[in-house]
């Protein structure tokens, strides 16, 4: 049994009458890469403030590295956690931002925060307010990755950082953590370009879990497929439609399930097209069904009201 | 390429043995390691390492402790076995299915098949299989 880098049981936090979240647990395990993936109001970020003592909880219970994480240094030194919109101090550049993040963090490698400043080609001198969308961005992920800190969170970092500066953080941060495994949590919008990156996805919708799981375990769990209605129908009866989409005689229909050799033969003898479907559109699907359940299927399972659903006891 | 289709570990797993049966990677090479696969596919180094211990549990592939992944002896022969096996369905079946949706008889398709073999050049021609191989695809098509 690997101990848990987080543990979080039960956790709720109100916003007077809004629940950010609503019952959250979970657990997080040490080295592998997370994927805090929903929609924008979610509850990402109050759940990454809880984590990191930025934040209260109205109930619940959390532990980092075993212990409660709030006004406690001994764990807050072992974090990292760089925000969509980080603050610094109004007279500083960054210069004084890495000597910062410098005493604050054990591990902190001050080589490689000169390495990346270069290859971001941030000027380090110039005060942080003066400096553009993308190159405050950029100071942020500098800190988060020299950090080296055990556990990372990078709430939606990129901002301002062009297609570019993004490939160049995807790629130092998977070369970083090959030589120094860490446990790293993605909180990201562009979920095709980390995708691959991932471990493990966690997916949050109106202060919920919906899924938790293996990224490798959610890959091949759906598929598209299409072609002339009836021999589309014909081709899904019983299994579970999560999608739906048509013009004139034509349909596509996203499938729960994966597609056997002999049955993808026989897909292809009908002529139907199958298309796998990406992390991303899976979320998407998944997010939207749950918000049209109205019956508040947490699991999401439950496919929306508009989607005629067979849940097939055979096929 | 790394697509969205199936479990990337598999993918990688795939792509090492398309290596092996091509010859890109020879029995005894040394194949990259799990960090050199994520650096240049863009994917966790644990799904990476999870493709390339499948092959290690298969014997495709073996662990020379403190210095790598090595392709076993006689890796390449098992693949090209277990493909031959496949070949069949993964192939001749698609190719007859789409020659009748054509009309096209076994006949013509086997003309085809020797006119792209013999195109293919004197490796293909002395291979001992392929006339085995053209009696099957003409046998598929009818």
């Amino acid at each position: 049994m690997i101990t848990p880098i987080v543990q979080v049981d039960k956790l709720t936090r109100h916003y007077r009458d809004v629940r950010a979240l609503d019952g959250v647990s979970l657990t997080l395990e040490p080295d592998k890469i997370y994927g805090l993936l929903g929609r924008n109001g979610a509850g990402k970020t109050t759940l990454m403030s809880i984590l990191t003592a930025q934040g209260f909880a109205s109930s619940g219970d959390v532990r980092v590295f075993g212990e409660h994480p709030w006004e406690n240094e001994k764990v807050l030194s072992r974090i990292c956690f760089i925000r969509e919109s980080q603050k610094y101090p109004d007279d500083f550049k960054p210069i004084h931002a890495f000597k910062a993040a410098a005493l604050f963090f054990r591990n902190w490698d001050q080589d490689m925060a000169m390495q990346l400043a270069e290859d971001f080609q941030l000027p380090m001198k110039r005060r942080i307010k003066k400096l553009s969308r993308g190159q405050l961005s950029a100071v942020g992920v500098i800190i988060g990755l020299a950090s080296r800190a055990e556990l990372t969170f990078f709430d939606e970092p990129y901002l301002g950082l062009d297609a570019v500066a993004r490939q160049l953080f995807y790629d130092r941060l998977l070369a970083d953590y090959a030589e120094f495994p860490r446990t790293i949590v993605l909180s990201s919008h562009l979920i095709d370009e980390v995708a691959n990156m991932l471990e493990h996805v966690i997916i949050i919708d109106k202060g919920k879990i919906l899924l938790d799981e293996d990224a490798e375990a959610i890959r091949g769990t759906a598929f598209t497929l299409a072609g002339t209605r009836a021999r589309v129908e014909g081709f899904a009866a019983g299994r579970t439609v999560l999608h739906r989409e048509g013009i004139g005689s034509l349909v596509s229909l996203t499938l729960e399930g994966a597609l056997s050799p002999g049955e993808r033969r026989e897909a292809q003898e009908l002529g139907l097209e199958v298309v796998p479907v990406s992390l991303q559109q899976f979320v998407i699907r998944k997010t939207l069904d749950a918000g049209a359940d109205l019956s508040g299927d947490a699991d999401g399972a439950g496919a929306a009201a508009e989607t005629s659903t067979r849940m097939g006891a055979t096929r | 390429m790394i697509d969205d289709s199936k479990p990337i570990f598999l993918q990688i797993a795939e792509m090492i043995e398309n290596d092996i049966v091509d010859g890109v990677l020879a029995e005894e090479d040394q194949v990259p390691s799990t960090n050199e696969f994520a650096a240049f596919h863009r994917i966790n180094p644990a799904t990476a390492a999870k493709g390339v211990n499948r092959l290690v549990d298969d014997g495709i592939l073996y662990k020379k402790r403190g210095i790598g992944m090595f392709v076993a002896t006689g890796a390449r022969a098992v693949l090209v076995g277990r493909r031959r096996e496949d070949f069949y369905e993964q192939f001749v079946q698609p190719l007859a299915r789409e020659a009748r949706k054509l009309g096209i008889d076994g006949g013509q398709l086997a003309a085809m098949l020797a006119r792209e073999t013999a195109a293919a050049g004197e490796n293909a021609l002395q291979n001992p299989d392929m006339a085995a191989m053209a009696a099957t695809l003409k046998e598929g098509a009818s």
